[in-house]
């Protein structure tokens, strides 16, 4: 079983319209969609969703107020400045760390789990589909990153499935590192502008740095050739493959309009065919079998 | 004031917004508080005035003394610290920096080291302060260098806040203690769904809001019925024009290039002064 990453550095470069595109086009993979703060998939791939778990993945202080004197040391001890002069427990700025359980003389103060997000195991017409979605403002999500690809591998192996597509998160932080630790492969979906090199840079150092082989796609193209051609360089220099351009086309806003993936709304389509040629390339990289 | 801009969804324009917003106005600072991928300063080419490393506490245990009790390896939360029967093992990207191993040590054996997450920037591109951090490649924690661009924020001025995408802890990180955000979408699916949940968020936090649809024109009309509904004011529609996308792609703040855009985010400006004095 292989593990391929989609990701982007820059957000809004086209991460969730690949994932889906190439979720249609296979027939034997299981679908994670690792942005779980700001999920997108679902609604290209409407999962019918078959069981949900409870995500509990970071604590909360809770000071009991009955046995409270105000004495303030563990408002001192705090290192998150969570824990207001009045003693009460800011729930945005509280890590769960407990050292305020510990600074109270009077076991005032327990820390206690708190539910955090929900992970979801679903079914779609292209197959099954692990995802989640963190309670706005949460932390933790490299955790309930951590959790979906489990759900991903789980049902992989039992449905002998040969691939696990990830849809990932912006940037190169914790959501980031967890959805790309130990997959054979990552898909940077990059745009032709200055801040998409800057991040396809940086998200390029981050593959290096675990590991990880890179393919670059290059979306909207031809928004700026010229652009184009410095990311092309960059990539030949450093020996990393550019398996595809996708040309600009308001065609991969229509589809998501009427919630369907671009590669079924419109087939025949210049964006469809390099999505589907794209596919070809990293899955004959890949070693998977034909669908 | 303090002006956040966000979004939820990446990609939607904040850097655009927050660039062109503080090129409009007088007095401003800007921080770039997407310390993952900062971008704002791609599109001042401002001059560096200082650079510094930005440190997290980490435990540093003196095995001398240690006699692997196990007591900080049960305490930390993050399972930052591995007991075993010979040795500490220390993991520094796990770790928050809360101080609770020192706290419980019996033997007073740890000891407070510093680990470099990122880099800290101070710029200046004419009258335009810049402040922003970098994130070592390779290190999880936003955070720290998050709450280190935030620590330069200076009183009495203009401060704009570039937000990074999403809705969990750093955006939560950049965006509190802001007199008002800026949210930027697009009006599609994904524009909408993401917009959903950062109103959310700053509805709890009790921050007013306002609205920025970039690429108006593309889509669907549903953003416009969802503000509607939920009486959120429209500070701002940025059509989709392959001029602005072309501008931004090399790298140029568009009202630079296009003056009439200077009126449109000063305007924009007095309406946020307006909805906050409320």
């Amino acid at each position: 079983m292989k593990q391929l990453t989609v990701l982007s550095g820059k957000g809004g470069t086209g991460k969730t319209t690949i994932t889906a595109s190439f979720s249609a086009l296979t027939r034997n993979a299981i679908v994670a969609d690792c942005d779980v703060d700001a999920p997108d998939l679902h609604m290209l791939l409407h999962p019918q969703i078959i069981e949900t778990k409870e995500f509990k993945g970071s604590k909360l202080a809770v000071i009991d107020e009955t046995k409270c004197t105000g004495c303030g040391l563990c408002t001192e001890k705090c290192s998150f400045g969570a824990i207001t002069e009045n003693i009460k427990v800011d729930p945005f700025a509280c890590e769960g760390c407990g050292v305020c359980t510990i600074a109270c003389p009077l076991n005032a103060i327990a820390l206690t789990e708190k539910i955090s997000g929900h992970a979801y195991i679903s079914k779609t017409k292209h197959g099954f589909m692990s995802h989640a979605l963190l309670s706005p403002g949460e932390s933790n999500s490299g955790k309930l990153v951590t959790l979906v690809r489990q759900n991903a591998k789980t049902l992989a192996e039992k449905e002998h499935a040969e691939l696990i597509l990830i849809d990932g998160a912006p940037g190169i932080g914790c959501p980031v590192i967890a959805s790309v630790t130990g997959v054979d492969a990552a898909l940077v979906v990059t745009e032709p502008t200055m801040s998409g090199i800057h991040d396809l840079e940086r998200v390029l150092r981050l593959l290096r740095h675990f590991d990880v082989q890179p393919f670059v796609s290059i979306n909207m193209y031809d928004i700026n050739k010229d652009n184009t051609t410095r990311i092309e360089n960059f990539c030949r220099k450093n020996g990393i493959d550019v398996v595809g351009k996708i040309p600009f086309n308001l065609i991969v806003t229509e589809a998501m309009v009427c919630g369907e993936t671009v590669v079924e709304y419109s087939p025949r389509s210049e964006v469809s065919k390099e999505i589907k040629d794209i596919w070809d390339i990293v899955r004959h990289s890949l070693q998977l079998d034909r669908d | 004031m303090i002006v956040s801009v966000a979004s939820g969804k990446g990609g939607t324009g904040k850097t655009s917004v927050a660039v062109n917003l503080a090129l409009s106005i007088e007095n401003v600072q800007l921080l770039d508080c997407d310390v993952e991928e900062p971008n704002a300063y791609l599109f001042l080419n401002p001059k560096t005035n200082q650079t510094r490393p930005v440190t997290v506490s980490v435990p540093f245990v003196n095995e001398k003394l240690c006699d692997h009790c196990g007591k900080c390896g049960d305490f930390c939360q993050y399972n930052a610290l591995f007991v075993g029967s010979d040795r500490v093992l220390v993991f520094p990207e796990l770790c928050h920096s809360c101080g609770g191993c020192l706290l419980v040590c019996p033997r007073k054996a740890i000891i407070e080291d510093k680990h470099r997450v990122g880099t800290l920037l101070l710029g200046s591109a004419d009258d335009l302060e810049l402040v922003y951090g970098e994130l070592e490649v390779g290190e999880p924690m936003a955070v720290p260098i998050i709450r280190e661009v935030k620590r330069h924020i200076k009183s009495g001025k203009n401060v704009i806040l570039d937000s990074p995408p999403g809705t969990s802890c750093p955006v939560i990180q950049t965006i509190s203690g802001s007199d008002f955000c800026v949210l930027v979408t697009e009006p599609t699916p994904f524009g909408l769904h993401d917009l959903k949940i950062i109103v959310q968020i700053l509805e709890n936090m009790e921050i007013p809001l306002g609205v920025v649809v970039n690429r108006a024109g593309i889509g669907d009309r549903k953003i416009y019925e969802y503000c509607k509904e939920k009486t959120i004011p429209i500070l701002l529609e940025i059509p989709y024009q392959r001029r602005i996308a072309e501008l931004y792609s090399r790298g140029i703040p568009f009202s630079l290039e296009m003056p009439e855009w200077k009126t449109k985010f000063q305007t924009l400006f007095s309406n946020v002064v307006k909805l906050v004095g409320k």
